[in-house]
């Protein structure tokens, strides 16, 4: 809280000067109404984040289980089994972790880079003003206003093998293809995973990389093009260098939310997806909620909260600018 | 402070997964006093609307005769299982609620839920009203069930009668070899065109249940079972490898099997499949409400075939003892009330009339002598239900056993859709199994 306090001068002044009475110190109360205010969400920060995390961390320390989760308090403490059964790259739980976290790192490399040129295409197709511009921005919003398990079943129907569309336009209609492929088994599961991923999030960062663009004065543009620069030269030296703040940001959230991407492969595959397609947060699901074993499912999470917050915060300090680069 | 820990409780299961939230229901029944009652029901119509006319109108009755009032709430079967997870860790459940009898020992071991012993079980007529098989799902061995049958189910073949007589196969098979001769008389190529357009069999390939009931009756035809005496979990035995195998081989080596199917994640896929006449075979427990709807009348059904025709006991299990089954939350304030809701949805006439509208089989010998159930197919499942089915195995890790060799074998579909399998391949997806089993134990 500001605390207006007006010093003191300093005491002993310039020998024999007149001594002037300090001025009264101002001092301006704090209002509880400001508390009243941020309570709320202060009280349902805590409510739904932090008070589950903190004793999501609790949990991965316990043996808990269908037998104690009434009484979880009582569930007896295991210190670091879980997180050793969890890390054991010999082990059946171990191995299948560490697979399915190396596995969940491509997918968000992947799905991030298609994401990313999707919407920074878009976003400076759309930037100048031509007819049907508006039509286009609506237009590629609908996937990101569509509720994504609707979309994600439409998707599952889109890909069947047999009477999918997907094989319809590749085999019957181009001839593309001799035979349909299995699009949900097997490792074209993990591109499907990819497709579905990219379609429903590449709007959102179209709709940041857009606003970005609207920043930047057009008249850098005008200089650029008055001294030759060509369009792709003012893409790498003025449009990327100067939508950086917006970019840093919109990666790093981008990032987290496809790593932790539970939604479209739960839909696709049910509780058990194909081995390409087991990503993190499904695996961390089983483990909890069908086999019951939630000490180990808390390990699982609060490793990979860990390994995120590390990757977060070394990404915020190496790439994000700080407050004088963006002065 | 109990409501403070509980609290707590409901807190720390949402913080479980911290990334898997989405897909966690929230549980919105709490057990109710006075003169009203809480009831989740499972979803066993073609729809969740369905369901609700028919419980309706049961309850009416009920508080009819009794007085008490009881709020319905008809809960989707992929929601079920979280709700009842939300409702255990936080003591806010319904009064009465249904379950999958696979689930009844991990529910069990909760201890959130009432054992039918002393006037809990007189209030439900006892236990030598229902059928032995049913009531042996309602929990551990050895211990008082903690839930009562509530609508039967087994597994039969079922085929497609003018396929049979247009193929001029009189009877349906009695054996697996049979069966397998049969399917691939079926499985032909009717338009000329080169491609088969009917299948001998159809399956549900990517469904994880499905599946293990699957390797756990062809596991016991077989002289095998998944778990041993000390209950160790045995999944890659010779017998277990083998009764997999059968299975697997109608995509991978018979050929009988549309390689599409091993795309379908439910059994309503599969039997779609059937009623569209591509297939002319599927094992299922339920069908009738689903060809009946599709207006399919050129259907029989008959006994799983099995692998020697001489086999008594355990390798002549023909299905697992399926079915519904009804518990009471402890946590309930009318406890009297809600043991005689249990009462009533498992009284003679409620269970002819919930069982006839849900084409399910009652739980009761007595109900079978109502006319609704004196036909052929309930006829012959109901003697599959009483002398040729086993209970799945009654551990509390039945359902992580049935996700891992599910799992297992889904994964062995799809690789029979693309390519080979053969049973090398077989035993060490078992054996992956069988190691993450053992590793969770």
């Amino acid at each position: 809280m500001s605390q207006l306090i007006e010093k003191p001068p300093a005491s002993g002044g310039e020998p024999g000067a007149p001594q002037r009475p300090a001025p009264a110190v101002r001092r301006r109360r704090r209002s509880p109404f400001a508390y009243i205010l941020i309570a709320p969400a202060v009280i349902m920060e805590l409510l739904i984040h932090i008070i589950p995390m903190v004793l999501g961390v609790w949990i991965a320390f316990l043996g808990l289980s269908q037998l104690n989760i009434r009484n979880w308090l009582r569930a007896p403490f295991v210190g670091f089994d879980n997180f050793v059964a969890g890390l054991d790259p010999n082990g059946p739980i171990g191995g299948e972790f560490l697979a399915s976290f190396g596995r969940t790192l491509v997918f968000t490399v992947v799905v991030l880079a298609i994401v990313w040129v999707l919407g920074i295409m878009a976003a400076v197709l759309l930037h100048s003003s031509f007819r049907g511009n508006g039509f286009l921005r609506t237009f590629f919003l609908i996937p990101y206003a569509l509720p994504s398990y609707v979309a994600t079943i439409a998707w599952a129907f889109m890909f069947s093998q047999r009477d999918g569309a997907i094989n319809k336009i590749l085999v019957d209609d181009l001839g593309i293809l001799d035979e349909r492929p299995f699009w949900l088994l097997g490792g074209n599961a993990f591109w499907v995973t990819v497709i579905v991923t990219a379609w429903q999030m590449w709007p959102f960062a179209f709709l940041m990389l857009l606003a970005a663009l609207q920043n930047i004065p057009k008249d850098v543009y005008e200089a650029a093009a008055i001294d030759g620069a060509s369009l792709w030269k003012q893409f790498l030296l003025i449009t990327l260098p100067m939508i950086r703040p917006a970019n840093g940001v919109l990666l790093l959230v981008m990032s987290l939310w496809i790593f932790n991407q539970f939604n479209v492969p739960f839909v696709l595959f049910g509780a058990a997806p194909p081995e390409s397609a087991k990503l993190i947060s499904p695996l961390i699901y089983q483990h909890s909620f069908s086999n019951w074993n939630f000490g180990l499912g808390g390990a699982m999470s609060v490793l990979l909260l860990i390994l995120l917050f590390i990757a977060s915060v070394i990404y915020v300090r190496m790439v994000l600018p700080k407050g004088k680069d963006i002065d | 402070m109990k409501a403070p820990v509980k609290a707590l409780s409901t807190l720390a299961v949402l913080g479980l997964g911290m990334t898997s939230l989405a897909a966690c229901g929230s549980g919105s029944g709490e057990a109710t006093s006075g003169d009203t009652l809480t009831y989740w029901a499972s979803n066993q119509g073609t729809t969740v609307e369905d369901d609700r006319k028919v419980l309706e109108e049961s309850l009416a009755r009920f508080t009819e005769e009794t007085g008490t009032e009881v709020e319905l709430e008809v809960i989707p079967w992929t929601d079920l299982y979280n709700r009842i997870l939300t409702a255990v860790s936080s003591g806010e459940g319904p009064d009465v609620l249904n379950i999958g009898n696979t689930w009844a020992t991990t529910l069990q071991e909760t201890g959130a839920f009432l054992p039918f012993e002393g006037d809990a079980l007189e209030a439900v007529g006892g236990q030598d009203r229902f059928i032995q098989s049913s009531w042996s799902t309602g929990g551990a061995e050895g211990e008082a069930p903690t839930s009562i049958p509530l609508y039967g189910l087994s597994y039969s073949l079922y085929y497609n009668t003018e396929m049979f007589a247009a193929a001029g196969i009189e009877a349906p098979p009695e054996t697996w070899d049979e069966f397998v001769e049969t399917a691939k008389k079926l499985t032909i190529d009717t338009d000329g065109d080169g491609e088969i357009d009917q299948w001998g069999v159809s399956l549900a390939g990517s469904s994880i249940s499905n599946n293990a009931h699957q390797a756990f009756v062809r596991g016991l035809q077989a002289g095998g079972s998944l778990f041993d005496e000390n209950g160790e979990p045995t999944f890659a035995s010779d017998e277990q490898v083998a009764g997999v195998k059968q299975w697997v081989d109608l995509m991978a080596v018979d050929k009988v099997v549309s390689p599409s199917n091993a795309e379908f994640t439910g059994g309503s896929q599969m039997v779609e499949d059937f009623a569209a006449g591509n297939a002319a075979m599927f094992f299922d427990q339920a069908p009738a409400k689903t060809l009946n709807a599709r207006g399919f009348e050129n259907f029989a059904a008959a006994p799983v075939p099995l692998t020697d025709p001489a086999a008594t006991g355990d390798e002549a299990t023909m299905s697992h003892v399926a079915g519904i089954n009804l518990s009471v939350f402890n946590e309930t304030d009318n406890e009297e009330g809600a043991l005689k809701l249990a009462a009533h949805l498992t009284s003679d006439e409620e269970q002819v009339y919930l069982n006839k509208a849900f084409t399910s089989l009652p739980v009761l010998s007595a109900a079978y002598e109502d006319e609704a159930f004196q036909s052929e197919e309930i006829t012959l499942k109901q003697g599959i239900l009483e002398n040729n089915a086993k209970p799945m195995p009654l551990i509390s890790q039945e359902g992580q056993m049935e996700t891992l060799v599910g799992t297992a074998i889904k994964n062995l579909f799809a690789q029979a859709a693309t390519g080979t399998v053969t049973e090398d391949d077989i035993r060490t997806a078992l054996e992956d199994a069988n190691s993450q089993m053992a590793a969770a134990q």
